[in-house]
């Protein structure tokens, strides 16, 4: 009898989880955002047919091709990916979203896309592949880039961050975490209650450019990232289709509800932290970063907001597949609205 | 200022002995701001009551208070519902521009003014009938704080008394516009009584205009474009609108929106369509690529500007082949220009919108019943050749009321172009997303969800089977076909409206709403010059084969258009031989007021070597720059 084969909860096998071979360089942080990505999507159990990947443009928003080869991608314009996303989720809203953007794509050419999406709570899972450079132009710098780091060349920055954290969270995104490409246990613990979450998942993943920003002098380098990680918490997440009991001390964890009645469980780590209270999150995120230090991990949720999607009370069928007769108004209504213009 | 382009001829007053009945024009100068959109429209309905063929066009500033506004109103028992460049009756409530009013009107005119502008003293061959305003607003509305809301419907009053118009119809028109708000209803009617009477007292009839009722507008109704295109589109079924307010658009998706919440919601109380204003039109674009691309029937609406910014969305759309609906409700540019005024000078923009080798199917609607077809068309075209479709309108078509027949409902299914289905993936054994399967150009395509072969829809280079490609071969393969299915087009975009006539060796070009001047134009030829034309109305791009074969046809072509640049000009030499160019002629306006019929025909003449007696043949900027 021949072995059977490892499968997932709905049947399917983590080869179908898998996308095409990766043309980034050997080493790069977003082949790592990938693998996690690959892993989750499988452990959950989604079915990739519900999927959509969606992306701008740069390093980062070429990965949706190296995952999920069996879902639908869309690889827009520069900076423009959160508005085809918010379009397509208004045509069918059963779809799953998962947008891959960068630093650049998100932090200049895109911020303005990225503060509306932030705002409308959309049920999309954004990451951000932040290494703090354009690396497909050669490594300029982005808006994420800290001040005094340093490009191979020598040039300095002296502009201040963008802390797309701290952005989104103030602008009303509903799930907000930092993470390291690698950091394997976070990460994948975060995808995976970012797809338990119904509204704007928002994470920022520093991801060292190996080619362009992994040297001495940048704060997005591999060095960098893991001497001044300062995580919130120990993320475990149990996704409501396991029956895990997780052991932890009374009044050292907190416990989150999530909308589809999986659990996430956060260990406490040096000092009291509570990801629901937007002003101690921004806080957080201030004193991290004077620091020089980035904190990872859930930073911010407020499981219980309506999405996008709800406060525009569509209908339960996507709109895309309804059927012209509940589309086309009845002769009796143009003759109404005729009488009216006599 | 004026929005009439009359240069100023001062003449001694002849009497009328001639009644005008049903063929003048009306002109309304007030403040904007000031509540007289309400009397306008009362006057533009009463008259339609009468029977009589009429239309209005709104001459406004791109303000919301306190600088000058004109209205027109032409009455034409022949049923011209274009600009008439001429004003016969002037309503000056404007203090400021009451005087350069009076100045600029033809010798004859009427006027009815507010008494203490004392116009009477400016000119001595126009007729004047000078009312009290304030002291009837008073008597009629104890409220001071409400007066200035009432006051213009005065005028509605005395025009009532002096043109004939049965006051019975006016108070219809009045319900119908101020609908079941009681006290405006009141007060409204006190105020259009009280000018009445204070005509019928103090005002004998000295002009020569009359409106008397005749039988030609039995059933019609009066709409603007921007509400016919919005019915337009809900009949089409659109679920997924976005948008970003700009004039002169804004009115199509809000018009869009109160149709929906009253026709498009669910018994349970949720919604069959999702419409957002965007932050942006770049966004608006965006999240219509996205629902099409997601199997919605998706649309924006915008104007000049939000189409410049538009253009690398445009040509996504082109490139990866989703289906988007654009409507373009024209203004002057270029930049911000005059927001408040039309023009029809997005062609070449729209044409070609984005870099690269990019262009795009245009259709362009006349009147307010082609702007509901259309709606529809526009969506089936750009599902049936998943890619944008620009619905190119204009200001004077999306803003103005017109005189309609009642649009017909809709008996032509809906076509959802090539979504692949089992079935047919079975039948064409593999699937590619760019694969031109049925050698029109136009491939199959899955939606997200459908649960059929997904594939990864890119801006960057691909090939058929949507992979990513820089090869060569690769490259030119999709472009060609992208052609082809450009060139399959031209056989299912609206077709031009021709009318050959045998013993013309001119021929006219028009579209949109340079229609209604080009056909009154093409009468005043005939019959005060015996000069006979054909017309062609374009209605589309691509072209068909029919437009070389009308230019064929005559020996000279007027291509009358409301831009500059001579756009749709430029745009037919791109597929005329060498000699069918040298036909070409221009006839342009492009002062933001709507294309008349004298001044096409006046233009005409003079390139046709006539020596044109009137005294308005050169087109003499309009308006001024003052105001702001």
């Amino acid at each position: 009898m021949p072995t059977p084969l490892k499968v997932n909860r709905i049947g399917l096998e983590p080869q179908i989880y898998k996308g095409g071979k990766t043309t980034l360089c050997a080493g790069c942080g977003h082949n790592a955002i990938s693998e996690r990505i690959i892993d989750a999507f499988y452990e959950m159990g989604v079915n990739p047919s519900q999927v959509i990947k969606l992306s701008g443009i740069g390093c980062s928003s070429k990965s949706p091709a190296y995952f999920l080869g069996g879902s639908h991608g869309f690889n827009a314009v520069h900076g423009r990916m959160p508005s085809v996303g918010t379009g397509a989720l208004l045509a069918n809203h059963k779809l799953i979203a998962i947008g891959i953007s960068g630093d650049g794509d998100t932090g200049a050419i895109g911020i303005g896309q990225f503060v509306h999406l932030m705002r409308r709570n959309l049920p999309i899972i954004y990451i951000i592949e932040d290494n703090g450079c354009y690396g497909l132009t050669k490594g300029q710098f982005s808006p994420t880039a800290d001040v005094g780091s340093k490009l191979k060349t020598g040039v300095v920055n002296d502009l201040p961050p963008i802390d797309t954290c701290a952005l989104a969270i103030e602008l009303g995104a509903t799930f907000v975490g930092r993470s390291f490409s690698g950091d394997k246990k976070q990460l994948l613990s975060l995808l995976k209650a970012a797809l338990a979450h119904r509204g704007t998942v928002m994470l920022d993943v520093i991801s060292p450019c190996v080619t362009f920003n992994d040297h001495e002098g940048s704060t997005k380098s591999y060095a960098y990232a893991k001497d001044h990680d300062d995580p919130v918490e120990d993320v475990t997440f149990v996704p409501f289709f396991e029956d895990i009991s997780v052991d932890y001390e009374p009044g050292s964890a907190q416990e989150v509800v999530m909308h589809d009645g999986s659990r996430l469980i956060l260990k406490k780590l040096e000092e009291a932290y509570d990801p629901t209270d937007k002003i101690n999150a921004l806080k957080r995120l201030h004193e991290t970063a004077r620091r020089g230090e980035f904190a990872t991990g859930l930073i911010y949720i407020e499981p219980d907001r309506d999405d996008f999607l709800a406060q525009l009370n569509v209908c339960d069928e996507p709109l895309a597949s309804l059927p012209l007769e509940r589309l086309r108004p009845g002769k009796d209504a143009l003759e109404e609205i005729m009488e009216g213009l006599r | 200022m004026s929005p009439t382009d009359l240069s100023v001829q001062e003449q001694q007053a002849s009497a009328h002995k001639q009644q005008v009945v049903n063929d003048f024009s009306i002109q309304v100068a007030t403040v904007n701001g000031s509540g007289s959109q309400t009397a306008n429209l009362v006057l533009l309905r009463s008259i339609l009551l009468m029977g009589v063929p009429v239309s209005g066009k709104n001459m406004f500033p791109s303000n919301i208070a306190g600088l000058p506004t004109w209205y027109t109103i032409r009455a034409s028992k022949d049923g011209y519902v274009g600009r008439k460049k001429e004003v016969d009756f002037l309503v000056a409530m404007n203090p400021e521009t009451a005087k350069e009013d009076v100045l600029t009107l033809e010798p004859g005119a009427a006027v009815v003014y507010d008494e203490p502008l004392k116009l009477n003293a400016l000119r001595s061959d126009l007729i004047f009938y000078p009312v009290p305003f304030d002291k009837l607003v008073a008597s009629v509305c104890p409220d001071a704080k409400l007066r200035r809301l009432v006051r213009n419907m005065i005028y509605d009053g005395v025009l009532a008394r002096l043109l004939g118009i049965d006051m019975a119809l006016m108070e219809k028109a009045l319900a119908k516009q101020l609908g079941r708000k009681a006290k405006a209803v009141t007060l409204n009617t006190g105020a259009l009584k009280a000018g009445f009477d204070y005509a019928a007292a103090n005002l004998p009839k000295q002009d020569p205009f009359c409106i008397e009722a005749m039988n030609k507008t039995a059933g019609k109704i009066l709409i603007e474009g921007n509400a016919a295109a919005a019915i337009g589109c809900m009949m089409a079924g659109v679920t997924v609108v976005a948008w970003y307010p700009i004039t002169p658009s804004s009115s199509l998706c809000e018009s869009l929106i109160g149709y929906m919440k009253k026709y498009r919601v669910d018994k349970d109380g949720k919604a069959t369509f999702a419409i957002v204003q965007a932050e942006d039109e770049i966004a608006s674009l965006g999240m219509v690529i996205g629902a099409s691309w997601a199997g919605a029937r998706s649309m924006t609406a915008t104007a000049g500007p939000g189409i410049s910014l538009m253009g690398e969305f445009a040509g996504l759309a082109y490139y990866a082949e989703t289906p988007a609906v654009i409507f373009d409700v024209q203004r002057v540019g270029p930049s911000t220009g005059l927001p408040t005024r039309t023009a029809q000078g997005d062609l070449l923009q729209a044409a070609f919108l984005s870099h690269g080798d990019t262009k795009h199917i245009m259709i362009i609607p006349a009147s307010v019943e082609e702007a509901y077809t259309m709606a529809m068309d526009a969506f089936d075209l750009a599902e049936h050749f998943q890619t944008p479709v620009f619905v190119m309108m204009d200001l004077d078509l999306g803003m103005n009321n017109w005189m309609s027949d009642a649009f017909e409902y809709p008996t032509r299914p809906i076509n959802r172009g090539k979504l692949l289905s089992a079935a047919k993936l079975k039948e064409i054994g593999e699937w590619g997303r760019y694969k031109d399967v049925d050698g029109d150009g136009i491939a199959y395509r899955t939606v997200p969800g459908d649960g059929l072969p997904a594939y990864f829809t890119r801006g960057s280079g691909h090939n058929a089977k949507g992979q990513y490609s820089e090869r060569p071969d690769d490259y030119v393969e999709n472009m060609d076909r992208l052609n082809r299915k450009f060139e399959t087009a031209r056989a299912y975009v609206p077709k031009p409206m021709v009318q050959s006539n045998p013993k013309a060796k001119i021929g006219f070009i028009a579209f949109g709403t340079s229609d209604y001047a080009t056909e009154e134009s093409r009468d005043q030829l005939r019959d005060e010059m015996k000069v006979e034309t054909s017309y062609f109305r374009l209605r589309a791009y691509p072209f068909n084969e029919q437009l070389a074969a009308f230019v064929d046809a005559h020996e000279r072509i007027y291509v009358i258009e409301q831009n500059r640049d001579a756009q749709l000009l430029q745009l037919m030499k791109l597929e005329l031989t060498p000699e069918q160019q040298t036909k070409l002629r221009s006839v342009l306006h492009y002062n933001g007021l709507p294309i008349d019929a004298r001044s096409i025909t006046d233009d005409v003449l003079a390139q046709e070597g006539f020596e044109v007696a009137r005294k308005t043949v050169a087109r003499v900027s309009a308006g001024s720059a003052g105001g702001e």
